[in-house]
């Protein structure tokens, strides 16, 4: 597979962790009144959808920043790329 | 009908016209007692010990493709019972003895073949892991042998036990574990199912589930609905999938493991190696292939196929350990969906919902597991306890605190 790095451009998928859901960029907050359930759900329980998956790739090999990628488990085609960062900054958050 | 080598004989004499359907094809009743989901190997093996140890008279097996299209009949064939931890080996032990007496049991040659595993040691690290392993399998009843170098090179010489970057330290063998021909296991469980009056449902797909006032009532299916007293989901691979259907998220994720054979060969390989350093394993079939295979491709996949990356991996792997193979041409390879859970090991639990059971996260190893998971599986839809073996394979473990991680590295699916 081919994942098309946002600053990088085109690199082989081989060169890059997978690092599951991207939903495990949006970790609980201890303090919340149920933290203990959120973060059941957060570490042990996964959508696993048959379809587009929105999930974190770590460019390990290369210039180590995180991806959101979405790709279609079932033919793994990759529609879209994006910076971990960029996306955890438009849901408000500083990084 | 009772297979036997006298009535090979007799339908070799008068033409073979004497055979009959191994099952039944039949079309769905309005209303079972027990609705098993998923014709695999667990999901057949559930419905025979459903009848046979607990006398269900209504049980039916619904399965979206053909018997023995998933991964029962796409795995690489190994069992073997040599886990370290409690809550696994007496479930594999039990397994291990389920299948050497499986064939008179079901009447059904599964060419079930104890040629041995054999796992090498390439540090002393490693050598101290393996002996701590042996010792439990034999605290569990389990057979385990601790191999020399020497007696290794002996048994085995066209292994290169002198590689320079991963020396061959001794083994750890266990002369019970071998390989079961796959597809024979659907195929013998579904047929002595089929004889205990078990409806075996081909081309049925489940598609939704019907659930009121927090009971499941039945299934819904491209053959209409069908009703049932206790429904058991059992679709490996599919798992996430299918419960997403009753709202649940699960603690699993799909992933595609490939599996490779190679062109016939004249016996080389006395038995399953696997590989210590890397992830590699192989053994020969008796048409003469070897079978082998390795890691996860590593990202979430229903895709029944892989990619390159792992089959350059699995293939430098073969050459590390075994260099003779080096002109060896490849045959086939495919990819199969594995239901991977956050620990490494399997759930057979109720669910939160009642009458809905829940069978799966078997990772790459649910195969050697088969009759045990059949077993306990139907031991706990037919009693709502769970079977002592498996008492460990509950829901609640992740919040609770007793994740069963053979291999230690916590709630990464991929890397288990
Ligand atoms: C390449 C590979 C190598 C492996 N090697 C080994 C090994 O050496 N040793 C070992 O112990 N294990 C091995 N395994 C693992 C083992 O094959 C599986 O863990 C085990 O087969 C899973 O249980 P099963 O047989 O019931 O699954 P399956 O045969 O996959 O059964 C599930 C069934 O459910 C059906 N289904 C899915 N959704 C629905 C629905 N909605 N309605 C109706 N039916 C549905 C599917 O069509 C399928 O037939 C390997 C797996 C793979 C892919």
């Amino acid at each position: 597979m081919i994942i098309n790095h946002p600053i990088l451009g085109p690199r082989d998928s081989a060169e890059f962790t997978y690092m599951g859901d991207a939903a495990l960029l949006d970790r609980p907050d201890w303090q919340a009144k149920d933290a203990l359930a959120q973060f059941i759900n957060y570490g042990y329980l996964r959508d696993n959808p048959a379809g587009p998956h929105q999930e974190l790739w770590y460019h390990e090999q290369g210039d180590r920043s995180f991806l959101v990628v979405t790709r279609d488990t079932t033919t793994h085609e990759i529609s879209s790329v994006k910076l971990a960062n960029d996306v955890a900054r438009s849901r408000g958050r500083s990084t | 009908m009772r297979y036997s080598g006298l009535r090979v004989i007799k339908e070799a004499l008068t033409g073979h016209k004497g055979w009959k359907p191994a099952w039944r094809d039949v079309a769905p009743q309005a209303q079972y007692d027990y609705i098993v989901i998923g014709g695999g190997g667990h999901g057949l093996a559930t419905a025979y010990y459903l009848a046979r140890n607990h006398g269900a008279k209504k049980v039916a097996v619904l399965e979206k493709g053909w018997i023995g299209g998933g991964n029962v009949g796409r795995n690489t064939t190994i069992v073997r019972s040599n886990y370290l931890l409690d809550g696994n080996e007496p479930f594999y032990e039990h397994s291990l003895k389920l299948w050497e007496g499986l064939e008179q049991d079901i009447n059904y040659n599964a060419m079930i073949s104890q040629r041995g595993i054999l796992n090498l040691v390439h540090s002393d690290a490693q050598r101290d892991a393996f002996t701590r392993r042996g010792n439990a399998m034999i605290l569990n009843g389990a057979d385990a042998d601790l191999l020399s170098t020497e007696t290794i090179q002996k048994r085995y010489p066209f292994l290169n036990v002198h590689n320079a970057r991963f020396p061959i330290k001794g083994g750890l063998a266990q002369h019970r574990g071998g390989t079961v021909r796959h597809d024979a296991v659907a195929w013998g469980y579904a047929r002595a199912a089929d004889q205990l009056g078990v409806d075996i449902i081909q081309n049925c797909e489940v598609t939704g589930f019907r659930i009121e006032g927090g009971k499941c009532l039945g299934v819904e299916t491209n053959l209409g609905y069908i009703g049932g007293g206790k429904i058991a989901s059992c679709v490996a691979g599919s798992s996430g999938r299918l419960m997403a259907k009753a709202n649940m998220r699960l603690p699993i994720e799909s992933h595609v493991l490939q599996a490779f054979v190679s062109e016939g060969l004249k016996p080389v390989l006395p038995g399953v190696i696997t590989f210590g350093a890397g992830h590699f394993y192989c053994s020969q079939s008796d048409k003469g292939g070897l079978v082998f295979g390795g890691d996860l491709d590593g990202y979430n996949s229903y895709a029944q196929r892989g990619n390159l990356p792992v089959v350059e991996d699995v293939c430098e792997g073969a050459m590390a350990i075994f260099p003779m193979l080096g002109r060896v041409r490849l045959l086939r390879m495919w990819g199969g969906i594995m239901d991977m859970s956050m620990d490494g090991s399997p759930i057979i639990d109720r669910t939160h919902i009642k009458s809905l059971y829940f069978n799966g996260g078997w990772c790459y190893g649910g195969f050697k597991a088969t009759p045990a998971s059949g077993w306990c599986y139907a031991h706990l839809l037919a009693t709502d306890t769970p079977h002592e073996f498996a008492k460990a394979y509950r829901f609640d473990r992740f919040e609770k605190g007793w994740m069963i991680d053979e291999k230690g590295v916590g709630n990464n699916p991929q890397l288990h």
